[in-house]
């Protein structure tokens, strides 16, 4: 039973994916930390699965089909802005300044 | 008929909306509108009329309420809008409504040639109206629309030709000062609502013996308060300024509310409420003792002053601290009697010398002079030309200074004499009766002066002036006459014992002063000591009459014009002691300073516009631009936000 | 023995992801991140659940992964001078990951035993064997039918109505990500 050290590596990969949201200017980059984190957040359900049984299986199916669209759309939402800006980074990107 | 009494006061509120609206679309309409304004008042006289004698064939123990509608249901406080008719009131409604009639028909001559006849008609109908429900008024709140209401009309009255800045000036001085009385009127009201739960007169009568135990605290509050309030209205001191300024108004108006009706309110007041005065013995102290300083300092103003109608007016203030002498030494009926008296030869005054202005207005108006007509330096020898005015006037004058068997000698004489008698219980006492012996003869002095002045020796008017001068037409002399018979058989409604009379009118009031006989009894004096007191004072009487005619006589009054002005003590008493240049820097100055400084620049400006209104808008301006600092745009940013969060979030539920 | 194993790939999905987020070209930081979603398989495995590993494998590293190194390599991004943000975001990063990190590593005290005397209504009745009883039944079926049919029954049944949603969902993503992305034409 591994659920001690698994529920400690998803808490570190987790940080390290905010870490990573926080620090990176880079837009696409900062999409990949974003998946980390869904990663993370699936070792969570996988190791939890053992005690609370396939729920946990069908919540990490269901997270990586989300994953995927959310990753679809928002590269190409990425893809639009580069058009305009030919940049992806993330200080270009303020038109909603108020 | 009873039950009608509620018509006195709808005739005149009638008169007033009718006469208004004339005033508005058909100012020129002046024969309606006498019509009207003297009508309706006849009317509400023959309803009191009605009224009285009802009451004299069955004379009520307790007094009749004629209960109109709900007026203030307000939880445990009911105020209902009723009118209460009982001996005291019966008495004040004929003397509204009769003397009322009389002046109303004399303004009809004497207003005649006036534009703004419609609305003088309108208000003095208003304030018939209010002051009958004052007097006729069942509880403290209904006195007080009408003591209000008699407020508003003075004023109005009072700067009716407003066009000139020192009517309308006179008008908002009695009105403000007047505030200052209503005041204390409204304290005491709420005292009594307090200890008594009750704001009925019937209420106060049942409940006040009661509750409050003589000589207390809270009785002598109340009742001190009510005595500020009737300073205001009958200008004792220290709020009697108003009334010689009031003099600005047309003669009819001083002769009606500044001499018979309004500022006889405070009298009234304190004979409807004597229960309460009669438990609280050190404010009728107070009462009687200022009414005797301003018995005597009034009569001093009058001595040097040169205006006739000044002079009637710190009579009519000397004459109300007469009034309030009586009811201070708890001789309540006297109070009322000295009160009907003056209303009698006090209007008569009033108008006769209303009738003389009239001549002297338009001798001068003929001669396009521009001499002041109401000065009596102006006048001297009118004998010859106003006769009848002469005959009545000098019939009121002797009223006033107490010469029997005149209506004022009956009356007076009485005032003193409970003076004196009430000495027996309080020395102080004496002061007032010495006060007031001395006031009597002050009062003879300036009559006198007056009458000669006035109608004796040679006319000071001028060569072409004198041709103009005439009497009066019918319509005004009129009045005079029925006046003047009253002030000489006025008195015999209240002849004492002494004289062989049945002391009718206190008797007809006992059971309105009965309450306060059973705390503030008075013993009136009888036998010797009486007749000592009765022929004090005839003596001083007359001999105040004929010390001021000689004084008068004997050397030359200067026209106004060429008078020099006067000196020394002549002059104080000429400035009336200063006291309105007193009251000025002593009291008004230093409130318009603290509204101006203080209220208006400093909590107006600087807190309620500064702080308050602006400073909150600074305020929502500043948090917005905090606000708006979140709003950057940057992705990053909003991101970081989205983390914070959420770190939130899982801090809560981690707990 | 496997817990040696674990904190092998533990130790290299550690590392991965440090690199990804501190590398700074952007293909280099996908790369790594492929490496360790490949370690989390493994782990997947170690945990009993391989299905859940094959699909790791095959979705996420196999079709997102490459999508964003398509991405990458369209927008031909290269190399970043400095692709860091300012020291106040280091200031912010730091803050922030410190909390968090303290508050997730607070839930790691959570044993079975520990879970399940939490989740049962009787204080004594602290047995995981006893309270978390769909995990046996998970890992009956999955000795019994296969770890795909473990998955498969509840998905096709109990969790029918989300399955079909996510189809939809996918079905507006696709539709979402052709029109973002197409030119206007």
């Amino acid at each position: 039973m591994l659920l001690g050290p698994s529920l400690a590596l998803s808490a570190i990969l987790f940080s390290l994916g905010v870490a990573g949201v926080l620090l990176r200017r880079n837009a696409i980059v900062l999409f990949m930390c974003i998946e980390l984190m869904l990663n993370a957040v699936n070792l969570t359900f996988v190791a939890l699965a053992q005690l609370h049984g396939a729920s946990g299986y069908v919540m990490v199916f269901f997270v990586m089909t989300v994953a995927a669209a959310e990753a679809a759309v928002g590269l190409a939402i990425i893809i639009g802005i580069f058009r305009h800006k030919q940049s992806v980074d993330l200080g270009n990107i303020n038109l909603l300044r108020g | 008929m009873t039950s009608l009494v509620w018509l006195t006061v709808a005739l005149p509120l009638v008169g007033f909306l009718v006469n208004g609206a004339l005033a508005l679309r058909r100012p020129g309409a002046k024969d309606l509108v006498s019509y009207v304004g003297v009508g309706v008042l006849l009317g509400a006289f023959a309803v009191a009329l009605g009224v009285f004698v009802q009451l004299w064939l069955h004379p009520p123990h307790t007094p009749i309420i004629v209960d109109l509608w709900r007026w203030l249901p307000v939880g445990s406080l009911q105020i209902d809008f009723a009118l209460q008719v009982d001996q005291l009131s019966a008495v004040m409604l004929l003397v509204i409504t009769g003397v009322g009639s009389l002046i109303h028909l004399f303004s009809v001559g004497y207003m005649k040639s006036d534009p703004g006849y419609a609305r003088y008609f309108a208000y003095l109908n208003l304030f018939v109206a209010f002051m009958l429900v004052l007097v006729l008024g069942s509880s403290f709140p209904v006195m007080f629309i009408g003591w209000e209401g008699v407020g508003l009309c003075s004023y109005l009255l009072i700067g009716f030709w407003f066009s000139d800045k020192v009517n309308a000036d006179a008008g908002k001085k009695a009105f403000i000062v007047n505030r200052i009385g209503d005041f204390g009127f409204m304290i005491a009201m709420f005292l009594i609502w307090q200890h008594l739960g009750t704001l009925t007169f019937t209420g106060m009568v049942e409940r006040a013996p009661a509750v409050f135990s003589p000589g207390t605290g809270v009785v002598t509050a109340i009742t001190l308060f009510l005595f500020l309030g009737c300073t205001g209205k009958s200008a004792q001191i220290p709020l009697y300024t108003w009334l010689p300024d009031a003099m600005a108004g047309p003669t009819p108006v001083s002769a009606l509310i500044h001499a018979a009706t309004m500022v006889t309110a405070g009298v009234y007041l304190v004979a409807r409420t004597n229960v309460l005065f009669s438990l609280a013995p050190l404010s009728s102290m107070v009462v009687a003792g200022i009414g005797a300083l301003t018995a005597l300092f009034a009569a001093t103003i009058a001595l040097r002053q040169y205006d006739i109608k000044k002079v009637l007016a710190y009579s009519t203030v000397s004459q109300l601290g007469y009034m309030f002498i009586a009811v201070g030494t708890g001789a309540y009926a006297s109070g009322v009697f000295h009160l009907v008296t003056h209303a009698f030869f006090k209007a008569l005054l009033f108008l006769g010398a209303g009738s003389v202005i009239h001549a002297m207005h338009h001798a001068y108006h003929a001669t396009h002079s521009h001499a002041d007509a109401q000065d009596m330096r102006n006048m001297g020898g009118l004998k010859q030309h106003l006769p009848v005015t002469f005959w009545l006037m000098l019939l009121a004058t002797l009223a006033i200074a107490g010469v029997p068997p005149f209506s004022g000698f009956f009356s007076k004489d009485e005032i003193l004499a409970a003076a004196f008698a009430r000495a027996g219980d309080h020395p102080i006492y004496y002061l007032f009766y010495a006060m007031g012996v001395v006031a009597a003869l002050l009062t003879a002095f300036y009559m006198a002066r007056l009458i000669t002045m006035t109608f004796l020796g040679e006319n000071r008017t001028g060569e072409q002036e004198r041709v103009h001068l005439h009497d009066a037409p019918l319509v005004m002399t009129g009045p005079l006459v029925v006046l003047g018979v009253l002030s000489v058989i006025g008195g015999f409604i209240n002849l004492p014992p002494f004289f062989g009379g049945g002391a009718w009118l206190e008797h007809w009031l006992e059971p309105v002063t009965e309450p306060a006989a059973r705390f503030f009894g008075l013993e009136m004096p009888h036998g010797q000591t009486e007749l000592f007191l009765v022929g004090g004072a005839v003596l001083v009487g007359v001999l105040g009459l004929y010390a001021g005619y000689r004084a008068t006589l004997r050397r030359r009054t200067p026209t106004a014009a060429e008078a020099p002005d006067d000196t020394g003590l002549a002059r104080v008493l000429n400035r009336k002691y200063y006291v309105d240049e007193i009251y000025d820097a002593v009291l008004v100055r230093p409130l318009i300073w603290f509204s101006r400084i203080v209220l208006w620049k400093g909590v107006d400006q600087r807190v309620v516009d500064g702080a308050g209104v602006n400073g909150s808008a600074r305020l929502s301006r500043g948090l917005g631009w905090l606000g708006s600092r979140l709003q950057t745009g940057q992705v990053g940013m909003y991101v970081v936000l989205f983390l914070v969060g959420a770190l939130w979030i899982l801090h809560t539920m981690v707990r | 023995m496997t817990e040696v194993v674990f904190y092998i790939f533990a130790a290299a999905a550690v590392l991965s992801a440090t690199l990804c987020i501190l590398q700074k070209s952007p293909m280099a930081s996908a790369l790594w991140l492929v490496s360790t979603m490949f370690s989390l398989a493994a782990i997947y495995v170690l945990l009993n659940a391989q299905f859940i590993a094959a699909i790791q494998v095959l979705v996420y590293a196999g079709a997102i992964m490459v999508l964003f190194l398509f991405v990458i390599m369209l927008l031909n991004l290269g190399h970043a001078e400095s692709d860091l943000r300012g020291p106040s975001s280091v200031a912010a990063t730091l803050v922030i990951v410190g909390l968090l990190s303290i508050e997730l590593l607070a839930l790691t005290h959570y044993s079975p035993r520990r879970l399940a005397s939490e989740l049962s209504q009787w204080p004594t009745y602290t047995d995981p064997a006893t309270a978390f009883v769909a995990g046996q039944i998970t890992q009956q079926e999955g000795a019994a039918h296969g770890v795909v049919m473990a998955v498969a029954a509840p998905l096709f049944q109990v969790y029918l109505i989300p399955f079909e949603i996510t189809s939809i969902l996918l079905l507006a993503a696709i539709v979402g990500a052709v029109v973002l992305a197409k030119r206007n034409v």
